[in-house]
């Protein structure tokens, strides 16, 4: 019969158990953001091209004022690694807002599956572009003369801190994402923590600086952390600074952790 | 009576002391469209949001699906979509990367998300034809291979495209489509127009009524198409009792569009398309 040519007309749909796996929608937004990441080739040319040229300008410019002997290149690369993290990380909380402005979280919320792990997909995306951002750095280091005598063990050892500290500052940037009301404002509240490691012993040993001074340098985040890496890679005194750096690495990815999903929550259906 | 496909009872929401929803009874029964009409600031969006899970509700209850929207969100996030005031789609990826990652996170497979997404292109494909809104469109075999409800999609958006005032030239290899379709039909065979007319006066081209021999399984055995006269019907029966199928009974129905086709293209039954049912329409006048 001709109507045997066609199946019948649709009737009323019902629901069926479309209930989607965490781990597979998890893996679905990591590869979101990867592709994000490929294709935004301003964010991804400037989180390597800006701290191979900032290693440049204290290698070359500043480098023979703060230390005639030519040896300013080993000290000043941790700093290089973690700042080149920090800005690199900061893109997350712009991503994180736009998602967030763009409504598409919202529609990630009414469908059968964990949607934080759209947040997950950025961290991780973050992580991954960072890793690969800190290797080229370390790849230019050494071309302009950085000497580092680490031994295997203690190369993992600090790109192991290098990797915590990157989860830690981008999951703070995500949640800085979550809580601003636009891209512009995410990337203005960023900036600041993005001053951090100028005020560490990133670039200058504290005790240069004035006594006040030297009392914030010496008790924030990111001085342990650089001193840490610097010893493992350098072989410079560590002594407790590595409880410091991965205690502070954790609080800080612990705390970013809960108030960003506490702003996830929060945001839900308000844009 | 059906349940309900939404039910809401004195649903009520403030956001800090300002109350957007102050008991709202609602019921949505299923397949039908409700609008909700409304001024700015009216709470019209506050409780789509509350239906589709993103905001919880200060106080009543409302059930989507038969899942209530706080205690079985997930049995509600299963049974629905939202389009938002604004298009939420990943302006970065391509929008076949789109259709993709949606269809991965509703649940298809690779392969299968891969698939649906192909389908939907496929539609997309008429809306870059309809960008314009031009008075005269062709349409080349618009639904040969859709799936059902993408097809029915497509029928209701050419029909809708029809009642503008649009003109729509279509070709299509289903006889059942130009019927639910078109309002003249011409039958092309072997290239040239072997008929045209409305679909009622092609069925009539054939006469009056089809006489079928049904078997005991209600299979059709053998259709016999007729001018409708008691004469002819009284010949079609002798001829098919005939046959001798035990158990057999005839029933007597409009003819088709197929029985047009295989009628009118009957001098070139051997290229008759394979789609066709295989018991042969014999014409006895």
């Amino acid at each position: 019969m001709s109507t045997a040519l066609l199946p019948p007309r649709a009737a009323i749909p019902t629901a069926v158990d479309r209930a989607v796996p965490a781990l597979t929608s998890t893996l679905v937004f990591i590869g979101r953001s990867i592709r994000h990441t490929l294709r935004n080739v301003e964010v991804l040319s400037m989180a390597i091209i800006l701290p191979i040229m900032l290693m440049l300008l204290f290698t070359y410019v500043f480098g023979g004022a703060i230390d005639p002997g030519g040896d300013y290149v080993d000290y000043v690369v941790p700093g290089i690694i973690l700042l080149c993290a920090g800005f690199g990380s900061s893109s997350t909380a712009v991503d994180v807002a736009d998602d967030m402005s763009n409504g598409i979280i919202d529609r990630f919320r009414t469908m059968p599956l964990r949607s934080d792990g759209v947040i997950v997909g950025h961290v991780v995306a973050s992580l991954l572009r960072n890793l690969f951002a800190t290797g080229v750095v370390i790849g230019v280091a050494l071309l302009v003369g950085f000497r580092p005598t680490a031994n295997v063990a203690e190369w993992l050892g600090a790109l192991g801190l290098i990797a915590l500290f990157i989860l830690a500052i981008t999951w703070l940037y995500a949640s800085i994402g979550l809580a601003a009301r636009s891209a512009a404002a995410a990337s203005g509240y960023g900036f600041v923590l993005l001053f951090l490691p100028y005020l560490s012993s990133a670039f200058v040993p504290t005790d240069t600086m004035p006594e006040w001074l030297q009392w914030i340098a010496d008790n924030q985040p990111i001085t342990p952390i650089i001193e840490t890496i610097r010893g493992l890679l350098l072989g410079t005194p560590i002594g407790d600074r590595a409880w410091w750096a991965v205690g502070w690495c954790l609080v800080i990815l612990v705390g970013a952790a809960a108030w960003g999903a506490w702003q996830f929550r929060r945001r839900a259906g308000r844009r | 009576m059906a349940t309900p496909a939404i039910e809401v009872n004195g649903l009520s929401k403030s956001f800090g002391t300002q109350r957007v929803l102050r008991g709202v009874d609602l019921s949505v029964q299923a397949g039908t469209v409700f609008a909700l009409l409304g001024p700015n600031g009216a709470g019209k969006t506050t409780l789509i949001n509350i239906l589709s899970t993103l905001v919880a509700p200060d106080g009543g209850t409302a059930t989507v699906a038969g899942h209530d929207v706080v205690t079985a969100a997930d049995g509600v996030r299963a049974a629905i979509s939202l389009t938002g005031q604004s298009a939420a789609v990943d302006e970065v990826l391509t929008g076949e990367e789109n259709l993709r990652m949606m269809a991965r996170l509703s649940g298809y497979s690779a392969a299968g998300s891969r698939q649906r997404a192909q389908e939907l292109i496929e539609r997309f494909d008429l809306a870059l034809s309809l960008v314009a809104t031009p008075p005269v469109i062709f349409l080349d075999e618009p639904t040969t291979g859709l799936d059902t409800r993408s097809r029915q999609a497509l029928w209701d958006m050419i029909l809708a495209l029809a009642a503008q005032g649009i003109t729509i030239l279509l070709t299509t290899q289903y006889l059942e489509e130009a019927d639910q379709l078109a309002d003249r039909i011409a039958l092309i065979d072997d290239g040239v127009v072997v008929a045209e007319g409305t679909p009622a006066e092609l069925k009539a081209r054939i006469g009056g009524d089809v006489v079928e021999l049904r078997g005991p399984d209600d299979t059709v055995l053998r259709e016999l198409a007729t001018d409708g006269s008691v004469h002819a019907l009284r010949a079609a029966i002798d001829e098919l009792d005939a046959v001798g199928v035990p158990d057999a009974h005839v029933s007597i129905r409009k003819p088709s569009l197929d029985d047009v086709f295989l009628a009118l293209t009957a001098t070139t039954a051997s290229t008759a398309p394979a789609s066709h049912d295989e018991h042969e329409l014999e014409v006895s006048v």
